[in-house]
């Protein structure tokens, strides 16, 4: 009798434990369907060619016109900018915690990278309006404190821990063999890190800055606090500085104000679809290059 | 020209350590102005009084982020056992980890959209704590389970193999064996989940937060809220009227939670792993 209800117990935890690790799954295609399911219904009022075309984003306007591109283009500035700045500053102390600093400063620098991770984007969004942007704005002679390139800075302090923090992994785990036999064939310190222990690493390296992409291209609170919010389109280097309007500040901004299941609301939606079009597409790659290394070649 | 390969070196390392000093420099900066410039902001006007308050603030904060973990907990760590403990290598575990790692890179903006469609509309929950807190669990679960799954490869093979030698089911090896070996691993990312929680915005803007409510408590979890983050929000876009004093204090409280929740989970595991037995 006790062995009947044993197997009974077994076989729905098994089942129910299957079900939790299938959830991950669920998840990702509730997702996807609720964008898919609220936002085609725009393209009643809109063909995916204005879409794509049309330059301007006038939600409001009569007849409203929802252009993706000034705000593809906006989040495309922004991010671009932000890596700019990110990959070498985050990619330079990847290395120097890994392999330049000694061992004691080692062990709370990536701790500390770490923390800084943890710290809210509305954060990073505050310091930004408060400090940073009229600071900047006074320096650079610009009449508003609030412009792209000002996104891109923070943005960049953002993106920094994930690419540290991923980048350095990838470096240690690189075998000390590898350096050991180039420091004993007479290489310098520097000519082993360049040229044996950087290069191992680089599928990590490379996954590194595509994560830390995903972060700055998803985050939302800080861009909308800091870039001014002008959905136009960014023309050549200027257009850092001058305001500009991303796709997760458009769905943060505007959605608070719109009425359900109205074009204007379908459109937030088809914006959230495009965002998780790229997310999905990055960390896939990502991933790919992670696994297809599968760890250190020798 | 070649330059010698010692200046190169010398060279190279001062930009590597110039990267570190450019990255540091500024947080450090900031983190002393935010002290300098808010620590004068922290009185007891802050806390209680007028409709930017911060206590029902921090109150609505700690209700979501526990109901978060709460959703997210139950269901994070079965998947993690999964993955870990009953999983064989294969199509299925393969899908099973990229769904994580896209959950992981999905903006947190477009989390809200899902919430807003599915929580607040579809299902009718409102905007309230629960629409907000299983928005927020969504976010929340990969962590979760990479750091569950993490905390229960960690227990060695041999403590499974003597619970199953002595006649134990394979649940009963999970639960009496190997999920309380695992199990100050597991809080750690609970923790850590609960410290990403409390920070976010976006998830909660058009799922539960709510600006200076007239009954600020909410009574049961589909009521209301207001939130520590949306609270910053709103005080630095939308209020002129308030200080910037206040408005640098209540960006410290925000940080100083937040941070606070981390590092005791940072410290936490550190001294964990110092002890363990195996």
């Amino acid at each position: 009798m006790r062995k009947t209800t044993q197997r009974i117990q077994e076989w729905v935890m098994e089942r129910t434990i299957t079900l939790a690790g299938i959830a991950a799954i669920v998840f990702v295609l509730l997702i996807f369907g609720f964008l898919l399911r609220d936002s085609l219904p725009l393209l009643h009022t809109a063909s995916p060619a204005a879409l794509l075309t049309d330059t301007r984003w006038l939600p409001t306007s009569e007849p409203p016109r929802f252009g993706l591109l000034p705000l593809l283009l906006g989040s495309l500035y922004v991010t671009f900018g932000a890596l700019v700045l990110a990959v070498p500053l985050g990619l330079g102390c990847a290395v120097f915690i890994a392999e330049v600093a000694p061992p004691r400063w080692r062990e709370w620098l990536k701790p500390a990278v770490e923390l800084l991770a943890a710290v809210p984007s509305v954060v990073f969004g505050f310091v930004g309006m408060l400090m940073v942007g009229p600071w900047l704005a006074e320096r650079l002679q610009l009449p508003i404190g609030q412009f792209a390139a000002l996104g891109s800075l923070l943005l960049a302090f953002m993106a920094i821990p994930t690419i540290v923090s991923v980048a350095e992994d990838a470096l240690t785990a690189v075998p000390r063999a590898l350096r050991d036999n180039s420091l004993a064939m007479g290489a310098t310190e520097w000519q082993t890190i360049s040229r044996i222990t950087v290069p191992a690493a680089r599928s990590g390296i490379i996954a590194a800055c595509l994560l830390g992409l995903g972060r700055a291209i998803g985050e939302t609170m800080t861009v909308l606090m800091v870039t001014g919010n002008a959905a136009v389109i960014p023309h050549g280097l200027a257009g850092f500085m001058q305001p500009v309007r991303t796709m997760t500040a458009t769905i943060a901004a505007e959605m608070g104000e719109t009425a359900y299941h109205t074009p204007h609301y379908y459109a937030l939606f088809m914006v959230g679809l495009l965002l998780f079009g790229i997310t999905l597409v990055t960390n896939m790659i990502a991933d790919v290059i992670v696994h297809r290394a599968g760890g250190v070649k020798l | 020209m070649r330059l010698p390969p010692g200046l190169v070196q010398r060279l190279a390392f001062a930009a590597l350590t110039g990267a570190m000093i450019v990255v540091a420099l500024p947080v450090v900066g900031i983190v002393t102005m935010m002290i300098v410039k808010g620590a004068p902001g922290l009185t007891a006007k802050l806390f209680f009084q007028g409709s930017q308050a911060l206590l029902p603030a921090i109150v609505g904060t700690v209700y979501l982020v526990l109901l978060t973990a709460a959703i997210a907990a139950p269901v994070g760590i079965l998947a993690a056992v999964y993955l870990s403990e009953y999983a064989r290598q294969g199509p299925l575990v393969r899908a099973i980890r990229l769904a994580i790692v896209n959950l992981a890179g999905v903006p947190s903006v477009v989390y809200g959209l899902f919430g807003l469609a599915l929580f607040v509309m579809m299902l009718k929950f409102g905007r309230c704590l629960l629409s907000g807190s299983a928005t927020l669990a969504l976010l929340v679960l990969p962590l979760i389970i990479s750091a569950s799954e993490e905390a229960l490869r960690q227990v060695p093979r041999r403590l499974r193999d003597g619970s199953l030698a002595l006649g134990a089911t394979k649940w009963q090896t999970v639960r009496r064996v190997v999920l309380p070996n695992a199990l100050p691993g597991i809080i750690t990312g609970l923790i850590l989940a609960i410290s990403r929680a409390a920070g976010e915005t976006a998830p909660i803007l058009f799922t539960a937060a709510f600006f200076s409510l007239t009954h600020p408590y909410p009574k049961s979890v589909f009521y209301p809220v207001l939130a520590l983050p949306y609270q910053l929000f709103v005080m630095s876009t939308e209020m002129p009227e308030v200080t910037t004093t206040s408005k640098w204090a209540a960006a410290l409280v925000l940080v100083v939670l937040v941070l606070g929740i981390n590092a005791g989970a940072i410290v936490y595991r550190a001294r964990l792993r110092r002890k363990q037995r195996w």
